[in-house]
């Protein structure tokens, strides 16, 4: 029987909940601020359902050690800010490339570099789909209230273990310290899936052979008597070393292709007033509620402002955002950083003005911030 | 193409069919793998052992290349990464026995945060560093374990920094078992590794080892062989004696032997212990 409950929780503590609802079995971290608390939280309460909880001596170890942690058959997270998501860059990319289902909170704050710790940013919309050297596949998914930080952990899980791959979910230092109402769900009334268990016996089963329909391989976890080699380098189905032109292609095309194949189980957005929008305003995480705000406030005034909000960020709603911005004159990107998501709009929106509004501000932006530094579409 | 399978006992621990391997004629690793494969297959059949169990974990560099060639469940990770990436699977899974076999560059060089902090956590599981003196598959630059003055092509007036003895570092960083042997007593490591897996905590294995083709070619060895007979006068076999009396010199010698064996509770019956007997 599902039975829902409420709490009153930040997106790291609803984070946190939404993971150990998915099942999280593994947890490894390093204190970065934001995700400390989600860290803690979790250190207290994850050995109760049966996981273990460690403290790395990096973030390099920490990223490293919920790979193993996946192979040996847990549902494993790790939970960072810039800083520690650029150490972890090497290893998401051996995440992707070895298929392995892991789950990565990123809070982001203030950048480049230390930045401000202590601030709210989005920076990392470019760096989070392209993280790692090479070219691989990847999801990040952006909540923007405590609700869709455990809803989105939940489905991060889901999108993890059933295409094998690595999951960012994107937060940011604002939702972290607000608290608000959550749903906390329990299956059945919320979906939570499990990884595909091979098929094949040992000797015939082969770790990087995808099925046919989905492009997802079967993953058999060590001590199962599979012999599975997690293979860095380029590999073929079997995980052995194939520097040979096909094989690469193959396997490089295939971790790209099988986001794509199963963009369904991916791609959401959220919109607000769009359908007869003049002005679309685009924006994530804390900053759309701001900008939802500015749309609330302008239907007041009679104004035609809508908002379109991708929630999986990469692979984005393209179709969603085309539709949102329809009847749009102008398209408004919102974003705490000095252009990032602009970019990604104008290659989907290429018919409409597509106008960037930059806040580099240390704290959430009001919503007549807004619309002041958008003063000059408006 | 046919393969003939099993006809070597250790057949069952390796793909045949990814022979041949990549390391050079006269390269010591095989005969560091063989005695790791032999002690599994010798425990397994006193019954100690399930090889089934064994979680190969290696890195980057010529050593890290053999989780490609043996049949155990088995991961080549990220240059350094080895050691966490078996954290990582023990804990998730305290039936396993994760074994790290990689190289000195990889393990006290990229690695070597990691190393000191498994070490100091007494983690759970088996590092057998095979040293061979330098970034061999890079072409031959200094490690962090090429002695003194040696030539290297980063180096190429001479070594000026000073090496790491692993082996004081081990100990002092808390592993419960540190012993040093070399390619040149196969028998000695095979023992030594039977040993080793059978514990619990963080247990430590160095092996010395010969790279004829950028360590032994560049100063000056012109056969494996050369190179091999040299490292049988540099080693010193000492019993009982403690890790800071070992030595790790090329000119006065390096010492082998068994330097450290503790029975301190490893990190998995740690953890267990604190959750079960604490309040959070």
């Amino acid at each position: 029987m599902g039975e829902a409950s409420l709490g009153f929780l930040n997106a790291n503590q609803a984070a946190a909940e939404g993971a150990i609802t998915a099942g999280l079995k593994f947890f490894a971290g390093y204190p970065i601020t934001p995700a400390s608390d989600l860290f803690e939280y979790l250190a207290k309460k994850l050995p109760k359902y049966g996981g273990v909880v460690v403290q790395s001596e990096d973030e390099i170890a920490a990223i490293n050690a919920i790979i193993g942690a996946s192979w040996a058959g847990a549902k494993a997270m790790t939970a960072t800010s810039g800083p520690g998501f650029s150490l972890m860059a090497e290893s998401i990319g051996f995440a992707a490339m070895t298929e392995t289902p892991i789950v990565i909170i990123q809070n982001m704050r203030a950048g480049p570099s230390t930045g401000v710790a202590t601030a709210t940013g989005q920076g990392e919309v470019m760096q989070s789909r392209w993280v790692s050297h090479g070219h691989y596949g990847i999801v990040v998914l952006t909540p923007f209230s405590s609700q869709e930080a455990y809803d989105l952990t939940i489905k991060a899980f889901n999108i993890a273990e059933r295409l094998r791959v690595p999951v960012v979910v994107l937060m940011d230092y604002v939702l972290v310290h607000t608290r608000e109402r959550v749903v906390l769900k329990k299956p059945p009334e919320v979906e939570v899936l499990e990884r595909k268990k091979p098929t094949k016996p040992p000797g015939e089963y082969r770790p990087y052979e995808p099925d046919p329909e989905d492009l997802v391989p079967p993953m058999a976890n060590y001590g199962e008597g599979y012999a599975v080699l997690v293979e860095s380098m380029a590999h073929d189905e079997r995980g052995y070393y194939a520097p040979v032109d096909d094989v690469y292609e193959r396997l490089v095309k295939r971790l790209v292709d099988k986001i794509e194949v199963n963009r369904h189980m991916v791609v959401e957005s959220a919109t607000y007033h769009t359908d007869d929008a003049e002005v679309l305003f685009v924006a994530f995480g804390s900053v759309a509620r701001s900008v939802m705000s500015v749309v609330k406030e302008a239907r007041m005034e009679g104004k035609k402002y809508g908002l379109f909000r991708p929630i999986s960020l990469w692979p984005m709603d393209e179709k969603g955002l085309r539709k949102a911005a329809e009847n749009a004159e102008q398209v408004i990107v919102v974003e705490m950083n000095y252009g990032q998501l602009v970019r990604e709009v104008e290659r989907i929106v290429r018919d409409k003005p597509v106008h960037l509004v930059p806040l580099l501000k240390l704290d959430l932006p009001t919503p007549e911030e807004i619309v002041e530094a958008a003063r000059r579409w408006l | 193409m046919a393969v003939i399978r099993n006809i070597h006992p250790l057949d069952r621990f390796l793909r045949p069919e990814r022979l041949p391997h990549m390391w050079c004629p006269g390269c010591g690793i095989g005969i560091a793998l063989s005695a790791f494969l032999r002690a599994v297959n010798e425990l397994e059949e006193e019954g100690r052992i399930d090889s089934r169990k064994i979680v190969f974990v290696t890195g980057i560099g010529c050593t890290a290349r053999a989780s490609g060639y043996v049949r155990f469940d088995a991961a080549h990770t990220p240059h350094g990464r080895a050691i966490p990436y078996a954290m990582g699977v023990k804990l998730a899974n305290p039936d396993l026995i994760p074994v790290v076999f990689s190289g000195d560059g990889d393990i006290v060089g990229i690695g070597g945060n990691h190393f000191i902090h498994a070490a100091r956590r007494n983690m759970d599981m088996l590092v057998i560093m095979v040293n061979n003196m330098i970034y061999a598959l890079t072409g031959g630059q200094v490690a962090p374990t090429t002695p003194e003055k040696i030539y290297t092509t980063t180096t190429p007036w001479g070594n000026p920094e000073r090496p790491f003895n692993a082996v004081t570092l081990a100990w002092i960083a808390g592993a419960n078992y540190v012993a040093r042997w070399s390619v040149t007593h196969p028998e000695l490591l095979k023992n030594s590794i039977k040993k080793a897996l059978l514990m619990e905590g963080f247990r430590f294995i160095e092996v010395l080892s010969i790279c004829p083709e950028v360590y032994g070619r560049h100063i000056g060895f012109r056969s494996p062989v050369e190179l091999y007979t040299h490292l049988r006068k540099v080693v010193k076999i000492r019993g009982k004696i403690r890790p800071l009396e070992t030595e790790y010199d090329w000119e006065r010698g390096i010492t082998l032997g068994e330097f450290v064996v503790r029975d301190e509770p490893g990190f998995v019956r740690r953890l267990m212990e604190v959750v079960k007997g604490g309040k959070a």
